[in-house]
């Protein structure tokens, strides 16, 4: 949507990654039902700014995840179209797109899962140096691995370890030294800190930050946890089944959502002080409905306490609130 | 008012013998579980919070064991019961629910089955009777179409609802104390927040005890009416919700309150408590804590803090308030 672009503040910085209309469905193999699709995300147009971190939230089943992995091409799309620094990636061959793919990188939720077991931590950094002939000989490649060890707080006497003679927090910092490796412009975080005890969250969160300043990143941060996002992100894009509710800045979303669903999320997150507990706080009933088949109109409208006919029939189109862009007939203020 | 307890934990050991060495899980915990209170057991992973449970549920298995300790259910000793004798207690006068409904419900039965099934085993009824029970439970819990729901299987249901069924059958048979492990962590918050108001009526419409383990800060503050802070097998600070979050004294729960990101400011860094959790097997011999302490002193290296008593009913484990509250 060209009046996305529009809508955005001048000091941002350039565009990094463009989609436009993406959609992803699965195919449901064994169906009885005829062809069926999981409709994970359907239409949506996001922006990234360089060095910005955009985080998308949203429940389980919402698409974060998809979405996220759509958009660097780590699963093709169905269709739409993914332009990273104005040059159209989504339909490259794979042996053009590599150039970008060491552009963008992911860290993983469950540290325990992404790191094979049976290599040390010197060959699971040292494999995507590797992979893009990064380093010259073996001396500067283990003076590189121990570079980014150092970088993410790992001892590099630790070099020769394997994954599981560290602890959770450790290997989330593996993973991290993994995905900074290549230098890349644009790192997927999902769930990054979902896995971790509350002491060992922050002093990962606190590295994520510190690398983003060094290297100017830009993240794309997938989380379920609004006060983590709270903390990261610049802007928040919040997501309900496949699309995108509302897109703005984190202060102000925080302040003022603007569609009833980012209110109930923000209501619904339990706070860390007693004085501040609602009794009789308005509580989102039902669960998400089926991806496959989504509601019509407003996905939300089943779960919203008020929808009306409008919200049945029509799909919510984008509507511009300051810098805010909200996707919902009736929003909350303005 | 020991006589009024639903539940008293007192000096409770549990140990594992392992071949590298004696893990101490829990070293000497104890806990009061009022009538009709939410009490919080909060920690990190590898606290022993969960192994305190299952200590009380009987469900420690080699090679683990209770060392010492009592476990007082209403005044009666269940610390070591036969497996006959604790079998009738479990389910029955006190129940346990899990983390994870999926791995805990038999995905090849009906959810209603399974759930008769627990009234079956304590329950002089019939099936007929049982069945009623169980569709009259899943309304209480707050399961749509409970008759038809009765004959789904768990994978046909969604986490929040398989939540609803677990907590079901774990109220069934009206239990004195229940006792709940993580039993939000893998569900959404707007799932999460109906569950924990759930908890809330059935406290205060069953009288159930409820032992909410959890490591959630916020879901501390959200239900419960008291909280033990656990760290590396001991208890380190126990106090009334409100006390505990106003006059927070432990170190250790400062730090896990301060690193908490907080929703109503921006903050540009977070604050961290240095290091890791210490392996069991190597525990510093002073206080548990004093290695990633940024308030300890030399005698916190040398030896090991008790409780102390700073106000009524808040205890702190720190040579900090050895002497009651200072200045």
């Amino acid at each position: 949507m060209a009046e996305e672009k529009k809508g955005m503040k001048k000091e941002k910085g350039r565009v990094l990654l463009e989609a436009a209309d993406l959609v992803k469905e699965f195919p449901l193999t064994n169906s009885r039902k005829g062809k069926q699709v999981v409709h994970a995300v359907s239409g949506v147009n996001l922006t990234i700014y360089e060095g910005e971190t955009l985080a998308l939230v949203g429940e389980s089943g919402c698409g974060k995840s998809t979405l996220g992995r759509t958009l660097i091409r780590l699963l093709p799309a169905t269709s739409g179209r993914l332009l990273f620094y104005g040059m159209e990636i989504s339909s490259m061959k794979e042996k053009e797109f590599a150039v970008y793919r060491r552009q963008m990188q992911l860290i993983f939720q469950d540290p325990y899962a992404s790191l094979n077991p049976r290599m040390n931590v010197k060959e699971i950094i040292a494999e995507p140096l590797t992979t893009y002939g990064m380093a010259k000989d073996k001396n500067d490649l283990e003076q590189q691995v121990k570079e980014l060890m150092k970088e993410v707080g790992i001892p590099a006497e630790f070099i020769n370890r394997y994954p599981h003679q560290f602890s959770g927090g450790q290997r989330q910092r593996i993973g991290i030294a993994r995905a900074i490796a290549l230098r890349p412009k644009l790192i997927v975080c999902d769930e990054p800190v979902s896995a971790l005890d509350v002491s060992i969250q922050s002093q990962v969160l606190n590295l994520l930050k510190d690398l983003q300043d060094e290297h100017s990143l830009t993240y794309l941060f997938i989380s379920h946890d609004l006060s983590v996002v709270k903390f990261i992100a610049d802007r928040v894009c919040v997501m309900f089944l496949g699309m995108i509710c509302e897109i703005g800045d984190t202060e102000t979303l925080y302040e003022k959502p603007l569609h009833p669903y980012t209110r109930f999320l923000l209501d619904a997150i339990p706070k860390a002080d007693p004085k501040l507990r609602n009794e009789k706080k308005e509580l989102l009933t039902g669960e998400i409905p089926s991806p496959v088949n989504p509601p019509s109109g407003c996905r939300f409208h089943t779960r919203c306490p008020y929808a009306k006919d409008i919200c049945r029939q029509e799909v919510p189109r984008g509507k511009e609130i300051g810098e805010r862009q909200v996707f919902c007939h009736f929003p909350l203020e303005g | 008012m020991n006589e009024e307890l639903a539940l008293q934990i007192k000096d409770l050991k549990s140990h594992f013998f392992t071949s590298k060495g004696v893990v101490p899980a829990v070293d000497g915990v104890s806990i009061d579980v009022p009538p009709g209170k939410i009490i919080g057991l909060v920690g990190e992973s590898g606290c022993g919070k969960s192994m305190t449970a299952m200590s009380v549920m009987g469900l420690l298995r080699h090679p683990g064991r209770v060392v010492d300790g009592t476990i007082l259910l209403e005044g009666r000793d269940i610390t070591h019961l036969s497996r006959r004798e604790q079998s009738k207690i479990r389910g029955n006068e006190i129940s346990m629910i899990f983390q994870e409904p999926m791995t805990s419900l038999n995905p090849v039965y009906p959810v209603g089955k399974q759930v008769q099934e627990a009234i079956l085993l304590h329950q002089n009824v019939t099936k007929e009777e049982a069945k009623e029970r169980v569709i009259q439970i899943f309304k209480e819990v707050g399961i749509p179409e409970p008759e038809k729901r009765y004959r789904s299987f768990p994978h046909q249901l969604s986490g929040g609802l398989r939540q609803r069924v677990m907590i079901g059958m774990a109220m069934v048979c009206r239990p004195k104390v229940m006792i709940a492990d993580e039993p939000t962590t893998a569900l959404d918050v707007t799932i999460e927040a109906q569950i924990l108001r759930l908890m809330k009526r059935l406290r205060d419409e069953q009288g159930t005890s409820i032992i909410l383990i959890t490591h959630n800060m916020g879901v501390v503050a959200e239900v419960c009416d008291y909280v033990y802070v656990m760290y590396a097998g001991n208890v380190m600070e126990q106090a009334e919700t409100f006390e505990l979050f106003e006059r927070t004294q432990h170190p250790y729960t400062q730090g896990l309150l301060k690193s908490i990101p907080k929703l109503d400011r921006k903050e540009e860094r977070l604050y961290t408590i240095n290091g890791v959790v210490p392996n069991l097997l190597h525990l510093p011999k002073g206080c548990n804590f004093c290695n990633r302490c940024d308030q300890s002193v030399e005698k916190c290296f040398l030896e090991k803090p008790e409780l102390y008593e700073t106000g009524e009913g808040h205890k702190v484990r720190c040579f900090r308030y050895e002497g009651g509250v200072k200045g």
